[in-house]
């Protein structure tokens, strides 16, 4: 390698040097008079406390870094406590919340790295390349634990399609998914999609991603080692995004106010992203990367930073040693350029050439822009000038936190309202005229939400999605969750290409799914209870496909947290995800904050933001569920063969809106468990939630969504609960319809008794060709030939993204 | 006697090396008699290669055209010389497209008509059973197997499509779950292919070009084995000629024209 920058920084500790302002910048008196931290999005007080730690009035390219690691985006202000409460340890846990994915051990030596991360303010200004550099980063965060990325997943939330520029922000943030995720070779393997008014001006695109990694090989981003050289790799360095996490993603957009912004929205390239991906992998494995972060929000300041802070160590850069994509930059503008598909690496010393070798390879730029030192600083060296010079920590951890209200929580355990056991409480039988047109209501809500946006398939949005590369998806989308497995030669580690090695110890299969429950907030629920939902409906989806729930990642999507409520909602969504994990036993390995999910409707514009009117997003907490499946195959959740038993297991709530949202944490970890362990030991043939959208839906999907020869059912509901349609439509609970052969049956029957009575209920059978469904003591609601009801289902959502 | 060897060919942003590296390692199983090896796009030798698989994806990041760059990367010259001479080349996917912009097959592709990527299962019916990779199938047979792509709509002008009719070049069609013919019925061409091909031949029958992916179908854990006939055919077609000719003979020079 050349002689690095480092080699002339690193005989500046003696020199008493100050940071110099670079020609053309605001000045010390510049900034000081026009208060010109106001411009950048610092509040006076972040200022003084600034100043205080530096001793002096930052520069100009100080002052920039600053910005942007103290925005929200990137320092967690008005979250950081709250978070603190989650529940984060268990023996599963190899790294938790704070560096780039939280990495989960699976079995075999192999562990699984999780994260997941909202893109919505970008999405919202620039749909396609906003939802598409989401993915983009998301895949580097798992890429810089050391893992190879195998699985997308992604959460979106809408406004009703009926208003034009919903169904544009839908379609086109689905094509920017599948056209970043597509061309990298990841494949998108589950999601969901919820439309409500909230999200019309906020829609929300919150990706995950998945990897795997050697237990005993999770890179760190810690910058150890003073000496070791830090490497700038990928893309070059350009003028977008700059200042995307401080005044794109941290802040209350005007109505009206995303066509300004656009230039703030980074575009990327999914080219360089597979070839960084391949090449970091390839870097990773000569053993002489020690470091590895990616660059995402605020760009080379966050990641030298933040690598630096996490090892007690300092970092010098030379910023003419950046290579960029037009002349002229600024430092001010190389440290806060977000241009997308650049990772820095810290790589031991003595070792650079292996590294530059393989970024060769890749015919990507790996330039050595600094070194590892021990002063703690962060220090910026541009045309001979030192234009930083700031704590490394300072930068990382030093912004002011805003302390976290105490959450309120509903008082626990209470009491489903419904059981499948004993003696239900017997419907009324309603007769005559009345039951005629109860029975007609009935079927015809059933089949317009089949039909609707919120009940129809979401093939359409999946099949954009390359869903199968990688080979190891064994459950593809359509399902509770996907399942994938573990190539058999990944799981012979270190093995070479050619005849196959069986490994001693085969990995467990992983079972993935992302879910929001934010529709209790606007059920009236509260904040608390969404959190919880959230988890737990993970856990049940997981578990529908024989897997136990293992740990989760999350995103929190919320609006300003300078306004009261909102903190509040904060609180409460945490302690409701919280209070879940640790009813499962299960750990929160990481997460994301996205706040200012809010706008300002235009004729309020001048009363500026949280004012009344102020569109706020519902408290929406993602949860992404991992689970592991020891089984030989996953269990559908879709009917898999004619004649067999339809079955209702669990405790179904029949919520519907009125009173307490019921939560029974311990009877829903026993259900979990009993719906994996059936899964695992192969008695079930199809297994499908039915906690939010009630028995009548999870009955229809099941047989919409399934083969030929078992596209249908017989099914008479029994009077389970009260009202006929609290049975059908009710929500909640640890509920899944089920099918069995009939031999298994009385398998299933006798694992349940066992592990404590869960309810088991047979209801029908699988019969193909119509959807016939009744409610005892009603009468049919429900007969239809499967094609019919099947078009309109799989139609629903094309026709919501409709120009 | 060793196992024919399959060069995989990796081209900067190919995406599906390591699945048809699994496929015919791993899945196919040692019945096949072939191992696969990975192939660096630089390389100009493949003397010790006895057939080539091109794997989907998007090399070059579909910059320019699907596969136009690719067509001109170093490793393409000697795929053509080897191709000449009678060597097995399979393009999948973005392989098809990357023998289309080479010239090794006629035609062209186009954007689906939906205007969107598809991937899901198709049906697709065996047109040809006398290429390296079909000879273990029927005549007629329908496959389940799954397609991925945006563009995948092959277009090829009248008195060219008229052609390869004649010359039996389709090699595999899309169709109904009963074999229905899919120029007679439109709904089943998952992407408006001209001639509702799905797999396309050389008139000598040694390089084919699929739109779906056989290597995600090589297992039934994946959901099908319809998929597995193709490396099968492979290893019984190289065995066989192996068998018969000295095997320097069968291999030229190995050196790229």
């Amino acid at each position: 390698m050349t002689a690095v920058a480092a080699e002339r920084v690193q005989a500046a500790p003696g020199r008493a040097e100050r940071a110099a302002d670079w020609p053309g910048d605001p000045t010390a008196s510049d900034i000081v008079a026009g208060a010109r931290w106001r411009s950048l999005g610092l509040t006076d007080l972040e200022f003084e406390r600034i100043r205080e730690g530096l001793g002096r009035v930052p520069t100009w390219t100080e002052l920039g870094m600053f910005s942007v690691a103290w925005s929200e985006h990137c320092a967690y202000k008005h979250s950081r406590e709250a978070l603190r409460r989650l529940p984060t340890g268990g023996p599963r846990v190899v790294m938790g919340p704070g560096e780039s994915a939280g990495v989960l051990a699976i079995g075999g030596g192999w562990a699984v790295a999780v994260r997941l991360e909202s893109h919505n303010h970008p999405s919202y200004v620039e749909p396609y390349q906003g939802a598409a550099t989401g993915v983009g980063g998301i895949v580097r965060d798992v890429l810089a634990a050391g893992a190879r990325p195998v699985a997308l997943l992604d959460s979106l939330r809408f406004g009703p399609p009926d208003g034009a520029r919903s169904r544009y922000l839908f379609r086109e943030v689905v094509a920017g998914i599948a056209g970043y995720g597509n061309a990298i070779g990841v494949p998108t393997v589950g999601g969901e999609v919820a439309f409500d008014p909230c999200y019309e001006t906020n829609p929300l695109v919150n990706v995950m991603c998945v990897g795997w990694v050697r237990a005993d090989r999770v890179a760190r981003a810690r910058a150890d080692g003073p000496g070791n050289r830090v490497y700038l790799v990928g893309a070059l360095t350009g003028r977008d995004g700059i200042h995307g996490a401080g005044l794109l993603a941290s802040r209350t957009f005007r109505d009206g106010e995303g066509g300004e912004q656009r230039p703030r929205v980074q575009v990327g390239d999914p080219f360089t992203e597979k070839l960084l991906i391949e090449a970091c992998l390839e870097a990773l494995d000569t053993g002489a990367v020690v470091g590895i972060q990616d660059l995402g929000a605020a760009g080379i300041t966050a990641a030298a930073s933040e690598l630096a802070a996490r090892a007690g160590t300092g970092i010098d850069l030379d910023l003419d040693r950046v290579p960029c994509r037009e002349p002229g930059m600024t430092p001010f503008e190389r440290m806060l350029s977000e241009s997308q598909e650049r990772m820095m690496l810290v790589v031991q010393a003595g070792r650079e050439a292996e590294v530059e070798r393989v970024f060769r390879r890749w015919r990507l730029a790996a330039a050595p822009i600094g070194a590892v030192t021990d002063t703690g600083r962060l220090r910026v060296y541009a045309g001979g000038l030192l234009v930083a010079d700031v704590p490394a920590r300072l930068l990382a951890d030093g912004a002011p936190r805003h302390p976290a209200p105490p959450p309120r929580r509903p008082s626990l355990p209470a009491s489903p309202s419904g059981s499948l056991r004993g003696s239900a409480p017997a419907g009324e039988a309603v007769r005559g005229e009345g039951a005629e047109d109860l029975r007609r209501a009935l079927g015809a809500r059933l089949v317009g939400h089949l039909g609707s946006v919120h009940g129809g398939s979401r093939a359409w949005v999946y099949r954009q999605y390359d869903h199968m590369v990688g080979v190891r998806t064994v459950l593809p989308p359509g399902h509770d969750a996907a399942v994938l497995r573990l190539l058999p030669q990944e799981a012979v580690p270190g093995a070479p290409p050619g005849p196959p090695a069986e490994p001693a110890e085969r990995p467990p299969m992983v079972a993935v799914t992302v879910n929001g429950a934010e529709w209790l907030a606007r059920a009236g629920a509260g904040a608390w209870a969404v959190g919880a939902e959230a988890v737990l409906e993970g856990a049940r989806k997981v578990a529908a496909t024989g897997a136990v729930p293992v740990g989760i990642t999350n995103g929190l999507n919320l609006g300003n947290p300078e306004r009261p409520e909102v903190m509040q909602e904060l609180a409460d969504v945490v302690a409701g995800m919280g209070d879940a994990c640790t009813g499962l036993g299960i750990p929160v390995t990481g997460g994301n904050v996205s706040l200012y999910n809010e706008t300002v409707p235009e004729e309020l514009a001048g009363a500026g933001a949280g004012g009344a009117g102020t569109r706020a997003v519902l408290p929406t907490a993602i949860v992404g569920m991992v689970g592991l499946l020891e089984g030989e195959r996953p269990v559908p959740s879709v009917f898999q063969r004619a004649g067999d038993v339809v079955l209702v297991l669990g405790y179904p709530s029949f919520w519907q809106g009125e009173g307490p949202w019921p939560v029974d944490l311990e009877q829903e970890r026993r259900a979990i468990a009993f719906v994996a362990e059936a899964g695992r030991r192969g008695l079930l043939a199809s297994c499908h939630t039915a906690g939010r959208w009630g028995l009548g839906a999870a009955l229809c999907e099941a047989a919409l969504g399934a083969p030929e020869q078992a596209a249908g059912f017989d099914v008479t509901l029994p009077a389970l609960t009260a009202s006929a349609e609290a049975l059908l439509f009710g929500a909640g609970g640890p509920v899944w319809v089920a099918s069995v052969s009939p031999a298994s049956l009385a398998a299933l029957e006798a694992l349940a008794a066992e592990r404590g009575g869960i309810p088991v209920r047979a209801v029908g059978r699988v019969e193909p060709g119509r959807l016939r469904l009744a409610v005892e003591g009603l009468g049919v609601v429900l007969d239809e030939p499967s094609e019919r009801l099947r078009s309109a289902w799989e139609d629903a959502l094309e026709e919501a993204a409709r120009p | 006697m060793r196992a024919a060897r399959v060069g995989v060919i990796t081209f900067p942003g190919t995406n599906c090396d390591r699945d048809v590296l699994h496929a015919i390692n791993h899945a196919a199983g040692p019945e096949a008699a072939l191992e696969a090896v990975p192939v660096w796009y630089e390389e100009r030798d493949l003397s010790g290669i006895d057939a080539v698989v091109i794997p989907g994806g998007f090399s070059y990041g579909d910059y320019l055209r699907s596969g136009a760059i690719a067509a001109l990367a170093p490793v393409m010259q000697a795929v053509r010389a080897r191709a000449a001479e009678g060597m097995p080349v399979l393009g999948i996917c973005n392989g098809f497209q990357i023998l289309l912009e080479a010239g090794l097959l006629p035609g062209a592709m186009r954007r689906n008509r939906s205007l969107r990527f598809i991937c899901r299962p198709v049906t697709v019916r065996v047109e040809r059973v006398d290429t390296p990779f079909t000879l273990l199938y029927r005549r007629g047979e329908v496959l389940v197997l799954p397609i991925a792509h945006y563009e995948g709509n092959y277009f090829a002008w009248p008195e060219e499509l008229e052609a390869i009719e004649r010359r039996g070049q389709v090699a595999l069609r899309y169709c109904g779950p009963g074999g229905e013919d899919a120029r007679e019925q439109p709904r089943f061409n998952p992407n408006g292919a001209a001639g509702a091909i799905a797999g396309l031949t050389n008139p000598e029958g040694n390089v084919l070009g699929l739109m779906p992916h056989p290597e995600r179908a090589s297992e039934a854990l994946l959901g099908s084995q319809d998929g597995v006939r193709i490396w099968l055919s492979l290893g019984r077609w190289l065995a066989e000629r192996r068998g018969r000719e000295p095997v320097a003979a069968a291999r030229g020079d190995g050196r790229g024209g």
